[in-house]
């Protein structure tokens, strides 16, 4: 893993180096000076890089090795299901036909992308029992400011101007952020100490002002909600909206419906359950689902199917609007769709099936070692907290950098907020049981260094290009872009 | 089962460990009616094989711009991909690397933004990039929650310049904030200034343009900036980072914050996304920004490092009150475009906006040359223009597509009083054999 290599591309550039490859100017007139007014050319060329394609492949490949993927490392981080990538996902993204098409080309010439969108679509409102889905969401960020905003619709139709959306404790802090985007106070709702909600705080909460209820199921603590259909019915009886953040909908395949325990919008996130690749960030792709009563105000364009015919349907007067300015991440749509059609309706329950299985073994192997957030059994996750290790001086943050030097990428540290210390672990189905013991070895071997020989741990880590980062430097003297060294 | 790793051997293994009979058992917590009591109706499974077979043919539905000469712009564009980019974004510790939240292995994506943003900040003029939005309309949308969070006030002038499909992105975000959009009408394919002198006021939080607009017209940035300025309001332009190897950046005429689309930069088109959402400010905003940064520091040794920072922005930390709901971005798309921008470089950037100017102006000479066709605005333009045609545009789309032609986007369903004209974009990528025959198959088209 140690390569010592301090460069940036910029530090590459030697003048009159090239690596592009252009065609001549076939055309006439071919000086753009001669073309333009002069106010609007650029007096100096701008400072990119001079470097041959050598410098370049040379630069990212080493790049690249400075950095712990899925394809090379355990990726145990909770809520963010790092499952697999499959090659043949990519293969079929890239296709002439799908990666060269136009978003503006006529609705006749893009009939297979179309068909891809609609067929995903219904795969995707079967899965979750939603009526209709939106695709257009670019990740699961914007998902949830569509459903939100689209609830906010569904209640000014009915002459309802509803102020508030419930948000739990223990949530992912996008569902706060899109929640007040969309314009509604935020309203945190305490959690019990074991992760579930409080149903009857919740009924003491519910009244004509709450527009919604936004929960994770299951929650960012890996138990199923028990209560959750006695939940849903108590928010509609007070005409309140329930959404699910379907981050951890990894865990339900092909055994439970949001739709049917009485969700009426949630949102997916093809990056995650659906095998889409993370990218080191994004791109991802965050469709929305919704029941009937939500279906006209879904964004626009809808794609929809007349006889044998698809189209792109404008004509929603209802609809919330534009998300971005085509019709979705197609790339990772084709991704999706490809995964759903290699694994059928039996591989998708399997894969819920593992990814619980795995996770209740982690849980078991470690629950000696460290504390353990709530009993099993869980779900697709479980989070463990360093409460103990802390006695010692082991934070959750050293023991996820220990974890790196014994060549593993860390859990979620600190997630959900609700846990001391959290741990948060996901294995996914994609994992064997050899790997996840190595895994739960080196947790225990640390848990073990923590009384030992905590120094080993305080030091970590030592394998990787760089030590522990100074995060308050950073922050204090922003260094955002480079420049030349003087 | 394939992507499935426990054998049943192991199962049966880690369900003893557990102490549990059966998975069945591990879903105890689970209310017995809350059980789906049937499987999933979807297609049933299929083999690498039939499915490749079954998405070739999906995908020869379509009529991807190999077999068509595509003139087709708009906000997404046929630039040519230089080879190594895939490759290397291929590289599985790219790919399928998270979110570099572990800074200490995730220095190859860390130093790639931190890369990025170098670039970014470069071509737009300013002083700070950050690590991408979702795409150029949603990049424009956080652009103006922004403005209302900077300088407190309540209404946006977007000029009708700007991309439509952009326009109804900002009406969707702006709907919970309760922002007011009022649109500054067009003279001759530029903003009317005389019209935005007058409409801009001490509630403008933000002029926002296009540069070069969605017609393809060159927009006169530094004095609209100061209308804008005068006015207390900040300055946000629209652009296109691969035309800013020649042309004057929006940083050097007086933008505020410049975003855009960077899909051009070596992201292919994939009927529409992913694409780059670009996104840079001047410094003294830089706590106001939308989504993640990269900064450079030091370790514990000393040595240089990358971390993402000034995080306290985000919605990881601050929830509800954070700058902008965004968490994941589209950092491939970011490294795709830095790849391709080292490929270019100093001079190849330049000579992408050379070559596409200088086609694009000799397609408008032949194209306005066919009879009953002319140019629809005397703006000076840059690589796309409005063309006035004396048949329906799309009719005219529909033959030249069948003789191998994606002409341009009829402009009917976004500017209803340019029902008769077609938006035709001219990248480096065309040839003039290409020029030649779309002028002749048009000739025909519209006689």
């Amino acid at each position: 893993m140690t390569d010592v290599y301090d460069k940036l591309i910029f530090e590459l550039s030697s003048p009159g180096r090239v690596a592009w490859s252009l065609a001549e100017a076939d055309v006439p007139e071919a000086d753009a000076r001669k073309l333009l007014p002069e106010q609007y050319v650029r007096k100096d060329a701008p400072a990119l890089p001079e470097v041959s394609e050598f410098d370049i492949v040379r630069h990212y490949s080493r790049l690249s090795r400075m950095n712990y993927g899925l394809d090379t490392h355990f990726y145990p981080l909770g809520s963010c299901t790092m499952k697999y990538n499959p090659k043949l996902n990519e293969d079929m993204a890239r296709l002439p036909g799908f990666a060269r098409l136009h978003p503006l080309a006529a609705e006749p010439l893009a009939q297979g992308a179309l068909q891809v969108m609609h067929e995903l679509a219904r795969d995707l409102a079967e899965i979750a029992g939603m009526d209709a889905v939106s695709l257009q969401p670019a990740a699961g960020a914007q998902g949830e400011l569509a459903g939100v905003l689209m609830i906010r619709a569904y209640h000014l139709s009915r002459g309802e101007k509803r102020t508030k959306v419930l948000v739990p404790d223990s949530a992912h802090g996008t569902n706060p952020a899109s929640t007040a985007i969309a314009g509604y106070e935020v309203v945190e709702v305490k959690s019990l100490p074991n992760g579930e909600v409080d149903v009857d705080a919740l009924a003491r909460t519910l009244d004509t002002d709450v527009a919604a209820f936004m929960i994770t199921v299951p929650n960012t603590l890996g138990m199923f909600e028990p209560r959750i259909v006695e939940i849903t019915e108590m928010c509609h009886a007070k005409g309140v909206q329930v959404y699910m953040d379907g981050a951890n909908l990894n865990a339900i395949l092909g055994i439970t419906r949001p739709g049917d325990l009485g969700f009426d919008v949630c949102h997916f996130n093809l990056h995650k359950t659906f095998t889409t690749p993370h990218g080191g960030g994004g791109p991802g792709a965050g469709p929305v689902g919704v029941k009937a009563h939500l279906e006209p105000f879904l964004p626009v364009p809808v794609v929809t199917k007349d006889g044998d015919a698809y189209a792109l349907d404008w004509k929603r007067p209802s609809s919330i609007g534009k998300l971005q300015a085509f019709w979705g991440n197609f790339g990772m749509l084709v991704r999706a769709y490809t995964y759903i059609r290699t694994m059928g309706p039996d591989g998708l329950r399997s894969v819920s099936d593992n990814a619980i299985l795995n996770a209740n073994y982690i849980m078991k192997r470690l629950e000696k070692v460290y504390d353990i957030a709530v009993p099993g059994p869980c779900m697709h996750e479980c989070v463990l907290s360093a409460r103990r290790q802390k006695k010692l001086g082991v934070t959750a943050t050293d023991i996820a950098k220990r974890l790196l030097d014994l060549g593993f990428y860390a859990p979620s540290t600190y997630f959900p907020l609700i846990v001391e210390e959290a741990l948060m672990i996901e294995p996914t189905e994609t994992e064997a049981k050899e790997t996840l013991d190595q895994f739960c070895d080196a947790m225990i071997q640390i848990a073990r260094e923590a009384e030992a020989n905590p120094a080993v741990i305080h030091d970590a880590p030592v394998t990787t290009p760089v030590r522990r980062l100074d995060q308050t430097k950073a922050a204090r003297e922003p260094n955002l872009r480079w420049t030349r060294r003087a | 089962m394939r992507y499935i790793s426990n054998t049943s051997a192991q199962q049966k293994e880690m369900l003893g460990l557990i102490g549990a009979s059966s998975i069945e058992d591990l879903l105890v917590r689970i209310p017995a009616k809350a059980r789906l009591s049937r499987p999933l109706n979807l297609p049933r499974a299929m083999a690498e094989t039939d499915l490749v077979r079954h998405l070739q043919r999906i995908a020869g539905l379509n009529a991807g711009a190999d077999e068509y000469a595509c003139f087709l712009g708009a906000g997404s564009y046929d630039h040519a991909i230089p080879s190594p980019i895939n490759h290397l974004i291929s590289r599985g510790e790219f790919f399928t690397a998270y979110t570099p939240y572990q800074p200490e292995a995730s220095q190859g994506t860390l130093r790639s933004i931190f890369e990025y943003q170098t670039m970014m900040a470069e071509l737009t003029g300013m002083d700070v990039a950050n690590a991408s939005i979702y795409d150029g309309a949603s990049s424009l949308a956080e652009a103006a929650l922004m403005a209302h969070a900077v300088t407190g006030r309540d209404s946006l002038l977007i000029s009708r310049g700007v991309n439509p499909l952009y326009r109804q992105v900002v009406e969707t975000y702006v709907e919970g904030p309760g922002l007011k959009l009022k649109s500054v009408p067009l003279g001759d394919g530029v903003t009317d200034v005389d019209a935005l002198r007058k409409a801009v006021s001490k509630h403008s939080a933000a002029v926002v343009i296009q540069y070069p607009n969605f017609f393809g017209s060159l927009e006169d940035v530094r004095a609209i900036a100061d209308i804008a300025h005068e006015a207390g309001a900040l300055l946000v332009v629209v652009a296109d980072p691969i035309n800013l190897g020649l042309l004057t950046p929006p940083g050097a005429s007086g933008a505020d914050i410049v975003v855009g689309e960077g899909q051009g930069l070596g992201v292919p088109m994939s009927f529409g996304g992913p694409n780059l959402g670009v996104f840079a400010a001047k410094n003294e905003l830089v706590r106001r920004m939308p989504g993640r940064l990269v900064g450079a520091t030091v370790d514990r040794d000393g040595h240089r490092g990358f971390v993402l920072t000034l995080q306290t922005r985000e919605q990881h930390i601050r929830r509800a009150k954070a700058t902008s709901n965004i968490c994941t971005n589209v950092a491939l798309c970011a490294l795709v475009a830095t790849i391709y921008l080292a490929m270019l470089g100093r001079r190849g950037l330049v000579r992408v906006g050379e070559l596409s100017t200088a086609k694009a102006h000799y397609a408008a000479e032949r194209l306005a040359g066919v009879p009953g066709v002319s140019l629809r605005f005397g703006a000076p333009f840059f690589k796309e223009f409005a063309l006035k045609l004396p048949k329906p545009p799309e009719r005219v789309v529909a033959r030249l597509a069948r003789q191998g032609f994606l002409a341009g986007v009829p402009l009917k369903t976004f500017e209803r009083s340019l029902g008769d004209c077609l938006l035709v974009a001219v990248t480096e990528k065309r040839t003039k054999a290409e020029i030649d025959a779309f002028a002749a198959a048009l000739e025909k088209a519209v006689a």
